[in-house]
């Protein structure tokens, strides 16, 4: 049954069903409510943690804590918060432990304001910290997208046993949409081989990302490339939509995405032969889908809430294949469908035979 | 004929490995480390015991105390062993950390760890100095003393005074056992002992949060031989950071 979610409180509640052990985090818009809701729901479950830290730097290091210790742990923060965190995440990274980052980004940089962005995408995807890392990075472009990956998003990082980042912009983390929850989850705690709980009948334990000799700090880092290797073999995903014909593919993700998806419709209506590619890992990068599209299409046009970052992933990845033009949204101000349709207007002919009528593209461009 | 007449007295806990240290001669971590360990195997909670090391010249703590171990970021062991207590509350947790780690950069964490009534211990040694990156000035550096940061001497006027960090936690409501102690003769080193053990049992206990503090020496960053450098604890360090039990809650006063 579909009910009317909250995005931040969505995302929360799907966490609780996926299992989440122990929150912590610290209050700033506009991924406050997260933070609110579980502080009422996870002690009502019982030997469910949930710690206001005094700060985003403990709060991730309490996390890091929770982490070693074995529990299905996450945080969640919004940009200046996400900033203070990068420490940790370098740490964790290096320790090899799973956990899960909710980055409910705002505008920036410094204070900025509270309007929704996506320009924490380098700091999430390129690592953000100190050291050769990067994070699993996920964008959903609706609160039931969200739901889904939080859902997914503890299994994934223990599988990797690494950060998993829900990179959320404003607009998901404050809309409210009908969303289909799914049912909790019973975790069965499994020994992972490598937590830490008191080293009774067995060996004992240290995680550590200290490594003083070359060597073996080069050991543990050609681990974290291995693993690494992994992951973009085998997490990418993507969604494309209309690209078969498309002269000018559009790029984007998140509440961008959406609105792209709106002015790909009418585009379509008017005979302009556009599609769309929405990367749902912004790490790993769908780069060879990007590659392969840019054997036959011309025209990228990237969509993005920021100055340009994704548009410097879009570039590797067609290898001047292909044109890339950017439009980008800054200090908090979105996309309208209009703006995007006037670039594409700018940049390609008309095409009779690519019309669509409105209720077709409407199914076809459906995310 | 001595085996048969006489007991062993003394011999090395099995809860410290059997390594060579990386310590300095004369540095005092290494006594420190022996009595965290034998207060281990005493309370025989090695095997419930998971450490936090910090960023300092105890970096390497897990090195030689034998027990599950996690090592913080600099200044963040206090909000690490909070992630690890909080999952795990039946399990022993502790920290230990240097005076630059604990007072400086991580002042928020330790602060905050305490006046939550955090049900950890923390092992704080207090040398006055950043001994690991050479001998910079600390916030627990004596006026008047020099280091490689402050190389004539700590002006209070420029440089700020010295905190007294147990004087400080005291203060806070979670706190249920903080204590000054050093470890510059072998009278002082029992009573270090003590209260370490006592710092578990609180935690034994559920009693919340307990710190000792330990003066402790850093020969090789302050300039001086082995033995002057006790001398300058016991002279120079306890009038500035006078040794004591800065709070101990009635329940911790109930234990026996
Ligand atoms: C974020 C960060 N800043 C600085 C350092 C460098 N650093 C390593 S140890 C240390 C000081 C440690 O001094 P203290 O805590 O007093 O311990 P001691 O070495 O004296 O035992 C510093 C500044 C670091 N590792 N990380």
């Amino acid at each position: 049954m579909k009910e009317l979610w909250k995005g931040n409180e969505a995302i929360a509640e799907a966490a609780v069903r996926a299992g989440l052990d122990a929150y912590f985090g610290y209050p700033i818009t506009p991924q406050t409510e997260l933070l609110e809701y579980l502080s009422a729901r996870l002690p009502a479950l019982g030997k469910r943690v949930f710690l206001q830290a005094e700060s985003e730097l403990a709060a991730i290091n309490m996390v890091y804590g929770a982490a070693c210790a074995g529990a299905r742990t996450m945080t969640s923060s919004s940009s200046p918060g996400f900033s203070l965190m990068q420490e940790g995440l370098s740490y964790i990274a290096a320790s090899q432990v799973p956990c899960v980052v909710v980055d409910v980004m705002r505008g920036g940089p410094g204070l900025g304001n509270l309007a929704p962005t996506q320009a924490d995408y380098f700091q999430m995807t390129k690592g953000g910290g100190h050291g050769d890392y990067h994070p699993i990075v996920l964008a959903p472009a609706s609160v039931q997208e969200a739901v889904d990956l939080m859902y997914g998003a503890f299994e994934l990082a223990e599988k990797y046993r690494t950060i998993v980042i829900l990179a959320i912009d404003g607009n998901i983390g404050q809309m409210m949409e009908p969303v289909e929850l799914p049912p909790m989850r019973e975790r069965n705690k499994s020994d992972f081989g490598w937590e830490l709980t008191g080293a009774r009948g067995r060996e004992r334990r240290i995680i550590t990302s200290l490594f003083l000799k070359p060597e073996e700090l080069e050991h543990m880092n050609t681990a974290l490339q291995t693993k690494d290797q992994a992951v973009r073999a085998n997490e990418v995903r993507y969604v494309e939509r209309l690209t078969e014909d498309a002269d000018l593919v559009l790029v984007a993700f998140g509440s961008a995405a959406r609105i792209s998806q709106t002015a790909l419709k009418q585009a379509r209506a008017n005979g302009l032969a556009v599609g769309l590619f929405r990367p749902i890992t912004l790490y790993p990068f769908p780069d060879q889908a990007l590659a392969r599209l840019s054997e036959r299409v011309n025209q990228f046009l990237v969509v993005e809430m920021s100055a340009g970052q994704m548009v410097e992933d879009v570039r590797l990845a067609v290898e001047r294949k292909a044109q890339v033009h950017l439009l980008g949204k800054m200090g908090g101000l979105v996309p309208m469908p209009d703006e995007i349709l006037d670039r594409i207007y700018a940049h390609m002919p008309v095409r009779e035979e690519a019309a669509l009528t409105a209720e077709e593209a409407l199914l076809a461009a459906y995310l | 004929m001595l085996n048969e007449t006489l007991g062993v007295v003394y011999e090395r806990p099995h809860t410290l490995t059997d390594v060579i240290t990386h310590y300095c001669p004369g540095c005092t971590h290494g006594v420190i480390h022996r009595l965290v360990a034998e207060v281990m195997q005493e309370l025989d909670i090695q095997h419930e015991t998971i450490g936090v090391a910090s960023v300092g010249c105890s970096v390497f703590a897990y090195n030689y105390l034998d027990c599950d171990f996690c090592e913080a970021a600099h200044g963040r062991a206090p909000a690490m062993a909070t992630g690890v207590k909080r999952v795990h509350p039946d399990k022993i947790v502790f920290t230990y950390q240097g005076d630059g780690d604990l007072a400086s950069i991580g002042l928020a964490e330790i602060v905050h760890a305490a006046s939550r009534g955090e049900n950890i211990t923390v092992i704080f040694v207090n040398n006055g100095v950043y001994g690991m990156t050479g001998g910079q000035m600390a916030p627990t550096t004596l006026p008047g003393m020099k280091t490689t940061s402050s190389q004539t001497g700590r002006d209070v006027v420029t440089m700020g005074f010295p905190l007294r960090m147990s004087e400080l936690l005291a203060t806070t409501g979670g706190a249920s056992y903080i204590v000054r102690r050093s470890v510059h003769d072998p009278g002082h080193i029992n009573q270090t002992k003590k209260a370490i053990k006592k710092a578990f049992q609180v935690q034994m206990h559920g009693l919340g949060f307990a710190l000792v503090e330990i003066l402790s020496s850093c020969p090789v960053n302050w300039g001086m031989t082995a033995h002057d450098a006790l001398d300058y604890i016991k002279e120079k360090m306890v009038t500035y950071f006078p040794l004591g039990d800065y709070k101990i809650s009635d329940a911790v006063k109930a234990l026996k």
